[in-house]
């Protein structure tokens, strides 16, 4: 009689032995889960486990990425499948160098040395702009804008009345 | 995007004609392109596109800064003002001291070009200083 009372218990230890040589999908889920984190071209990638199956979203940079992702998590412990649902979104390119200006005091000298032989110019210097006030010649003023275009300044403010 | 439409003539020309280095960048409401064209007539033609674009060049939003690509070869230079002689001075500024002068057409000696704007020079009476680039032409 007392080994009829045991058949439960046992049942139970059976029961749990058996399930413990399967990791459960939320196990599963979080050690994905820790090594896409730690692979930076992953960092963007979900993943669901249901049943062993793990199904991946988000984005990578290329195919060949989404690929080597699939490959690794059928790998990894508890994983039966991978339905691999990421898109390719290529990282945008790199901006270009911003734009070099030259400094104060340069430019300040540079300027006046470029408007000193127009004698009708006077040329002021705030903050990288130069501003042209006074008059000039049609014919010259293209003579003047050159020299003052590869001086590096921010902009030029051409205020000058054309003759 | 606005700005790059509005000059691209310009980006054109210079592609077409060659241009090195070519950069067209927008920043705070100006756009900057420069690069490095292999001739003066190319200057002049992508400034002459300018100039359509932007008659008197007073909208304020371009910076054209495409120079002239430098010949290492180049060792004498010819004079190019319109009609008084240049000014040789002792160092790379209005501010300095004259030291020597250069006739309209005359070719002297070109020293070195360390400077964009001002060029080290030696005239056949051996006087040696520096004077605005912008009159000096490279000789063949």
């Amino acid at each position: 009689m007392k080994i009829l009372r045991l058949i439960p218990a046992l049942l139970l230890v059976a029961g749990l032995s058996f399930t413990s040589c399967k990791p459960k999908d939320a196990d599963v889920k979080a050690s994905i889960e820790k090594s896409l984190k730690e692979n930076p071209s992953t960092a963007g990638v979900l993943v669901m486990v249901n049943e062993g199956v793990a199904t991946l979203s988000g984005e990578v940079a290329d195919p060949a990425a989404q690929a080597a992702l699939e490959a690794s998590v059928k790998a990894m412990k508890g994983v039966k499948s991978v339905t691999n649902n990421t898109t390719v979104t290529p990282p945008p390119p790199p901006s270009p160098a911003p734009v070099e200006f030259a400094t104060s005091d340069v430019l300040t000298q540079a300027v006046k040395d470029a408007t000193k032989d127009f004698a009708g110019v006077t040329a002021a210097v705030v903050d990288g702009v130069v501003t042209l006030t006074g008059e000039i010649k049609k014919d010259q003023l293209p003579k003047l804008m050159m020299a003052l275009n590869s001086l590096k300044p921010k902009k030029i403010e051409n205020k000058l009345t054309i003759k | 995007m606005a700005l790059q439409d509005k000059y691209q003539a310009i980006t054109n020309a210079a592609t077409a004609a060659g241009v090195s280095n070519l950069q067209v960048r927008e920043q705070d409401g100006v756009l900057y392109i420069d690069g490095t064209a292999p001739s003066g007539a190319v200057k002049d033609q992508l400034w002459d596109v300018y100039g359509q674009v932007d008659p008197n060049f007073t909208s304020g939003d371009l910076i054209l800064n495409v120079n002239v690509a430098m010949d290492a070869a180049v060792t004498h230079v010819k004079v190019v003002t319109d009609s008084s002689n240049l000014n040789i001075r002792k160092g790379p500024g209005t501010d300095q001291p004259i030291v020597g002068k250069a006739a309209k057409d005359e070719i002297i000696t070109l020293v070195s070009r360390s400077n964009d704007q001002w060029w080290l020079v030696r005239t056949a009476d051996g006087e040696e200083g520096y004077s605005y680039a912008q009159y000096l032409e490279p000789v063949q």
